[in-house]
């Protein structure tokens, strides 16, 4: 193992094209060579693009940007598993020796009525920030805060809020939910702001619109399945639905309809 | 030396640790009703970007956001892992404004401003709070309290963190803000759109050309300022720790319109990074500096030792910035680190397979923490096993995702074996010059963030950009662009009547028009070329010349080869370059040849800056110019000032100079042994 040691692989790749939104897509077959396991599955797919253009077809557009898991930009859909085989990384942390020489791998984007594909493995999220700009937030404007050290939190308050703000976004729930179900992502901004003090003032609200915004964004109900904390590459608990769950019953019930 | 009559740095009067304050309370505000009729473009949307925009739209402006990702909350902050710095003085061990002011300049190697460093210092504080009462879940002590963590250059205890994820964290407290905003309103936001080109009329920003990425149609936007909070230009290197989509666009874009660059060449190189592994590599992975808290960096003694790290005894291991740097040890600042590493490597000490690494080592400090935890936790007489699990869950807890992102990477398990290391390009000092106020040479143009030249002179301390980019956004630019858009207020009421007033026709007025069709022309021009060579593979070689000759040593003889094959290397890709696709479209390739052409450009004056600047400083090692230990030799008499370049045309520029006066700070040889 290590770097520098990298076996070389020959491969099969399926991948989806799809022109636009608008245009019906379909499975395209490449093979690609000396491809080593140092790699990342992203740097394969660099390889893979040099030659589509030396061959003057275009490339294959995906997602990406930081390429060491915590932007949540990079979103593929990898033998049918969101951001592959390998539970706990995203797509881009995905390296080669994960794979065999000669295996064929399938490559799709994530598939949800709320996430449309924009072109080939690229989808549009923007459904995301839709629900975070309904309420994900603490209403507090720059200038307004007291010296920090005011509020004290206990510390196994913080790193629970800590572990379900560390959500990168990704959509991976949702493109692993047989319903397409965004709870997972949802419920790790209302968890977040619940657990804290600071989050206290705003708290029924808060969950009543972001779960109105969910609805409305054309997300699927949650029915248990477990798949998304299975796919979440992390650790997204499935506590922080059951938790929404009792925050939005509990708002619900004491907040008087209008 | 006498400042560059260009330059205007609009330093307030009065002592240093008074002029913010007095500035502040008495520049020109614009009232509640006039705000709502300004309109601000901010183009960026990560610590700095989205942090002035949220504030700004709280106080009531109209604001404009893009980013090029396909959401505010990705911006490349997002990726910072280790901390954030603030003179709170939490731990109480003599830490103050003026101490972090201090620590900066002098990490700074002297580069800096010092108004604009102090400001810094003063406002440190005040992000912690606020991020705070947004929810940003900072590490926190059994108490309840925050928790601090050290960083290199300092003696003091003063950064903040969340993990190996503090970039994230902050971010999406901005994210968060922002997005309040844009529910409001009061934002509007543009992702998945890159501004192209600065639209200035008489001399003054007034708008951009933007592309938006999934259409690929052009689109005018006015403003009554601009600012650009876009980030920095590392990636001119091709291999850094940046971001695959951060890039240099819209700062040169601003450059050519006549925005001031300053200080071009200071480029940091951080020492702890994941080594290059093959040519595929697109790019390199940081550990983070937190990292030097607990591992100690070493090399065998031996030259071209091949046994494995673990059956190296202690007494043939050479800790050399201990060695090296007492008083600092492994925590010296990044650019000292750097070369040091360097030096080992060169001289043939390096490890791993391709020689040019260094060993993270956290075995003594993990035993530490398991003995103190076993101790915590009653257990007495703990086996050395023991003692390594306990340790091991310590080390988890502050450097989990770190140590999991390391073994992702190389495939091997940094608990049991100390990670290997290697410099790499990382972040870049230089930027779009400004004044006191952040605003460049093109009036009510403003560059926040990364994107300008500001506050880290010739090497930024650890930490200190996260500080730097949310000071900008949340605590300065809210009150300074007050002193320019107040001034907007009058020329509006002035211009009320004219029926072709700027206010009037905003996007219709021609110089918008111009703007779009060269932009176009631009597009145009990729598609037609039909060359034979991908823009990953100039992008490629562009890389390997700024490494090999403008990297972490730079000589006279290599910056002027580095210069002509630069250009050569424009020149190839004007001639050969193959875009494929459309313009009308979402089309990756297309967005990355226009950053490449970018680059191409200021490779150029990134060597002309090091070439003209005969003296080391911070990341700036020329190696005609060192002490007889290998340290960097300033010249404080011929270059204590700011390289500003004035853009003239492709490949020529002029050189203005801002005089860099030192007057709280008694300028020294920098020591940290
Ligand atoms: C791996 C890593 C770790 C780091 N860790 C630390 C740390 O621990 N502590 C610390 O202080 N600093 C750290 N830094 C440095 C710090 O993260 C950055 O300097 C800082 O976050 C930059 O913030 P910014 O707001 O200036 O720019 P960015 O966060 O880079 O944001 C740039 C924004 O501009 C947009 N943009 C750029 N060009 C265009 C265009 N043409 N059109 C439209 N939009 C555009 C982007 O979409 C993005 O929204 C780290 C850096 C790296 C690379
Ligand atoms: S909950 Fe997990 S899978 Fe869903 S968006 Fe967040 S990080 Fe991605
Ligand atoms: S590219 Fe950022 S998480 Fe994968």
């Amino acid at each position: 193992m290590g770097s520098g040691n990298g076996q070389m692989l020959n491969l099969t790749l399926k991948v989806w094209r799809q022109k636009n939104g608008k245009a019906k897509g379909s499975f395209e077959t490449h093979q690609v060579s000396g491809i080593s396991t140092d790699m990342s599955f992203l740097e394969m797919f660099d390889v893979l693009n040099e030659k589509l253009i030396h061959e003057g077809k275009e490339p294959i557009a995906f997602d990406h940007d930081c390429r060491e898991g915590i932007c949540g930009m990079c979103s593929m859909y990898i033998n049918g598993r969101p951001h592959g085989p390998k539970g706990g990384i995203t797509t881009c942390q995905l390296h080669m020796r994960s794979f065999k020489n000669g295996d064929t791998i399938i490559v799709e984007p994530w598939r949800s009525a709320a996430f449309p594909v924009i072109k080939d493995l690229v989808v549009d999220r923007s459904a995301f920030d839709r629900i975070i700009a309904s309420g994900g937030y603490v209403s507090v404007n720059t200038g307004n805060a007291k010296d920090a050290n005011n509020i004290l939190i206990p510390k196994t308050a913080a790193d629970a809020a800590f572990d379900a703000a560390a959500c990168i976004g990704c959509g991976a729930c949702v493109a692993a939910c047989k319903n397409a179900s965004a709870m997972l992502f949802v419920s790790a901004k209302v968890s977040q702001l619940a657990l804290l003090p600071q989050g206290q003032v705003e708290r029924k609200e808060r969950v009543l619109k972001m779960v109105s915004q969910m609805d409305e964004e054309g997300f699927g109900n949650c029915t248990n399945t477990g798949a998304c904390e299975a796919e979440c590459p992390k650790g997204i608990s499935l506590e922080n639905i059951a938790r929404m769950n009792r925050e939005f019953l509990g708002a619900e019930l004491t907040t008087a309809k209008k | 030396m006498a400042s560059s009559p260009k330059l205007d740095a609009k330093i307030p009067e009065g002592p240093l640790a008074e002029k913010w304050t007095k500035y502040r309370s008495t520049v020109p505000l614009v009232n509640p009703a006039n705000k709502r009729s300004l309109e601000v473009i901010v183009v960026g949307s990560g610590l700095a970007g989205g942090s002035a925009a949220a504030t700004l739209a709280e106080m009531g402006y109209k604001v404009k956001v893009f980013c090029f990702q396909d959401s505010a909350r990705r911006a490349h902050s997002i990726a910072a892992q280790g901390g954030i710095n603030a003179a709170k003085n939490y731990q109480n061990d003599g830490d103050s404004t003026y101490r972090l002011f201090y620590d900066t300049i002098k990490g700074g190697d002297y580069r800096a401003r010092e108004a604009n460093v102090h400001r810094l210092a003063e406002v440190s504080g005040n992000i912690i709070d606020q991020c705070v009462a947004q929810g940003v879940p900072l590490a926190r002590e059994y108490g309840g309290l925050l928790s601090n963590r050290s960083f290199g250059g300092t003696q003091v205890q003063r950064t903040f963190y969340a993990a190996g994820q503090t970039g994230q964290q902050l971010l999406l407290g901005a994210y968060s803000a922002l997005s309040r905003q844009v529910g409001y309103g009061s934002v509007e936001m543009f992702a998945r759109h890159e501004m192209l080109d600065v639209v200035t009329i008489d001399g003054r920003a007034r708008g951009i050309i933007a592309r938006n990425l999934v259409t690929g149609e052009l689109e005018k936007h006015f403003g009554h300022a601009v600012l650009l909070c876009t980030g920095g230009y590392g990636n001119v290197f091709y291999l850094s720790t940046n971001a695959m989509g951060s890039n240099v666009t819209a700062a040169w874009k601003a450059h050519k319109k006549g925005a001031f660059f300053g200080n071009p060449c200071f480029t940091q190189i951080h020492p702890t990074c994941i080594p290059v592994s093959g040519d595929h590599q697109s790019k390199l992975t940081l550990m983070s500096e937190s990292l030097r808290n607990d591992g100690r960096i070493w090399v065998p003694l031996k030259k071209d030792d091949n046994r494995k790290p673990n059956e190296i005894p202690e007494e043939e291991r050479d800790y050399y910035l201990e060695r090296r740097y007492p008083a600092f040890g492994n925590l010296v600042p990044r650019d000292v680190a750097s070369r040091a590493a360097k030096e080992r490597c060169d001289a043939g000490y390096g490890v791993g397979a391709s020689k040019m690494a260094v060993y993270l080592d956290f075995a003594a400090n993990t035993d530490r923490y398991g003995k103190t935890e076993a101790n915590k936790q009653g257990i007495h007489n703990p086996t050395k096993e023991q003692i390594r699990e306990l340790g091991k869950a310590v080390v988890k807890e502050k450097y989990g995702n770190l140590f999991d992102m390391y073994q992702q990477i190389t495939g091997e398990n940094p608990y049991e074996v100390p990670m290997r290391i290697y410099p790499a390009v990382h972040y870049t000092m230089g930027g779009l010059w400004v004044d006191y106020n952040l605003m460049t040479t093109v009036p009510g143009l403003y560059a926040l963030g990364e994107a300008n030249f500001s506050d880290h002179g010739a090497n930024r301390l650890g930490a200190s950009a996260l500080m730097q980019g949310l000071a900008d956004g949340y605590f300065v630019i809210p009150y300074t662009i007050g002193v320019y858009l107040s001034t907007e207020v009058t020329r509006m009421s002035a211009e009320k009547a004219k029926s072709d007033s700027i206010d009037k026709l905003k996007t219709n007025h021609p110089e918008f028009e111009k703007a779009l069709s060269e932009v176009k022309g631009q597009i145009e021009k990729f598609f037609s070329i039909k060359g034979t060579k991908s823009v990953e593979s100039f992008h490629k070689r562009l890389g390997k010349i700024m490494w090999d000759k403008c990297g972490m040593a730079r000589n006279r003889k290599g910056l002027e080869e580095a210069i002509t094959e630069i250009r050569a290397l424009r020149e190839e890709f004007w001639k050969d370059v193959r875009v494929l696709g459309d313009a009308n479209e979402f089309n990756p390739d297309l967005e990355k040849a226009g950053r490449v052409a970018d680059f191409l450009e200021l490779g150029e004056l990134m060597c002309l800056d090091a070439l003209k600047r005969e003296e080391s400083c911070g990341g700036h090692f020329r190696e005609e110019h060192q002490t007889e230990e290998g340290e960097a030799k300033r010249d404080d008499d011929n270059f204590a000032y700011v390289a500003a370049w004035e853009f003239k045309n492709v490949g020529d520029w002029e050189l203005n100079k801002e005089e860099l006066k030192f007057e709280n700070i008694k300028i020294a040889q920098r020591s940290y042994k």
